[in-house]
């Protein structure tokens, strides 16, 4: 069990980029950005980075704000 | 009337060596609509347009980043929500990860009531993303002090607050933004409590060198209108300060000579 942004979801293993899709991101889709555990994940590493059961995913972008 | 028939002879506004035509930034928040956004940002001519950092929401219909990127405009990414230095200087970091800018609109908030600035953690995250390589623009009290120890760790602007972020109450303080422009050696950008054009334009004439506004024109009946409005009042006003206004006096100064009178006593009886 993980959880990408505060929902559970049965994904460990998956990698970044997988778990992006599941969210409707396309590949590489600006104005996107990824924390594992508060901790930045850069871009470059979303193919590669796999997510271990218990981690929090934030999967942040643009909203409306001041 | 256009501004382009206004005689402009301003120095242009170059914010952390940018070049910007217009003084005024917009924020996103609040707009009911993305359609109403576009059209308020091309009305306000604005150059840079704030967004906050949320979690992507799969139903969400729309991009805001096609929309900002539609209109031409730059965005600026805020670390609105974040209440202490090192929430803000994560979301800082995720900002430029997502849109490849470094530079942040810095935003930590005391308390959800008042949404006042939190200095102490302003402070801090302040110079940890000067030291990042961040270009720091400050959402901050109106407070002088505060103000001067944001552009001595390596602000490239301070924002000070005319009131509370939608509050709409004006410039509560005018003589406090006084002194802070006064001294500023960085642009100084009045950001929060602007509720009308009016509250714009005396940021201006108090000598900022710009406006941020977002609930004003967002939360307007007519945000278009009130996006033109706010633009003019924002140009009107650093006409005026460039001007020089007119000192205040107790008591009247004629403005008609007083030579030349004419003598109209009727003839004594």
């Amino acid at each position: 069990m993980i959880l990408v942004n505060g929902e559970p979801r049965e994904r460990a293993g998956a990698t970044i980029a997988e778990l992006l899709a599941d969210l409707g991101v396309e590949d590489r889709a600006r104005g996107v950005a990824v924390a594992i555990n508060g901790e930045i994940v850069p871009r470059a590493t979303w193919d590669a980075r796999r997510v271990a059961e218990g981690d929090r995913v934030e999967a942040l972008t643009a909203m409306q704000g001041g | 009337m256009g501004t382009e028939q206004i005689p402009l002879t301003d120095t242009p506004f170059t914010l952390a060596g940018r070049r910007l035509d217009s003084r005024l930034i917009l924020g996103t928040g609040g707009f009911p609509r993305l359609e109403t956004l576009a059209e308020a940002i091309r009305a306000t001519a604005t150059e840079l347009v704030t967004i906050a950092l949320r979690r992507i929401d799969p139903a969400a219909r729309g991009s805001l980043v096609d929309v900002i990127e539609g209109c031409g405009v730059e965005l600026l990414p805020n670390t609105a929500g974040c209440y202490t230095a090192r929430d803000a200087v994560t979301t800082a970091r995720l900002a430029r990860e997502a849109f490849g800018t470094d530079w942040i609109k810095l935003e930590v908030i005391g308390d959800e009531r008042t949404l006042l600035p939190d200095a102490p953690e302003l402070l801090v995250a302040a110079e940890e993303l000067v030291a990042d390589g961040f270009t720091v623009l400050p959402y901050t009290n109106d407070d002088p002090i505060l103000a001067r120890r944001l552009e001595d760790v390596g602000c490239a602007a301070v924002m000070p607050l005319g009131s509370p972020i939608g509050s709409g109450m004006g410039i509560r303080n005018p003589y406090n933004l006084a002194l802070i422009v006064d001294r500023a050696s960085v642009p100084v950008i009045l950001d929060a409590g602007v509720g009308t054009a009016s509250d714009a334009a005396l940021a201006m004439e108090l000598g900022c060198d710009g406006v941020l506004c977002a609930s004003a024109i967002a939360r307007a009946h007519d945000p278009v209108a009130m996006a033109h409005a706010i633009r003019g009042a924002v140009e009107a006003g650093r006409l005026a300060r460039g001007a020089g206004r007119i000192p205040r006096r107790l008591h009247a100064t004629a403005s008609s000579p007083d030579a030349g009178l004419a003598d109209l006593t009727p003839p004594v009886q």
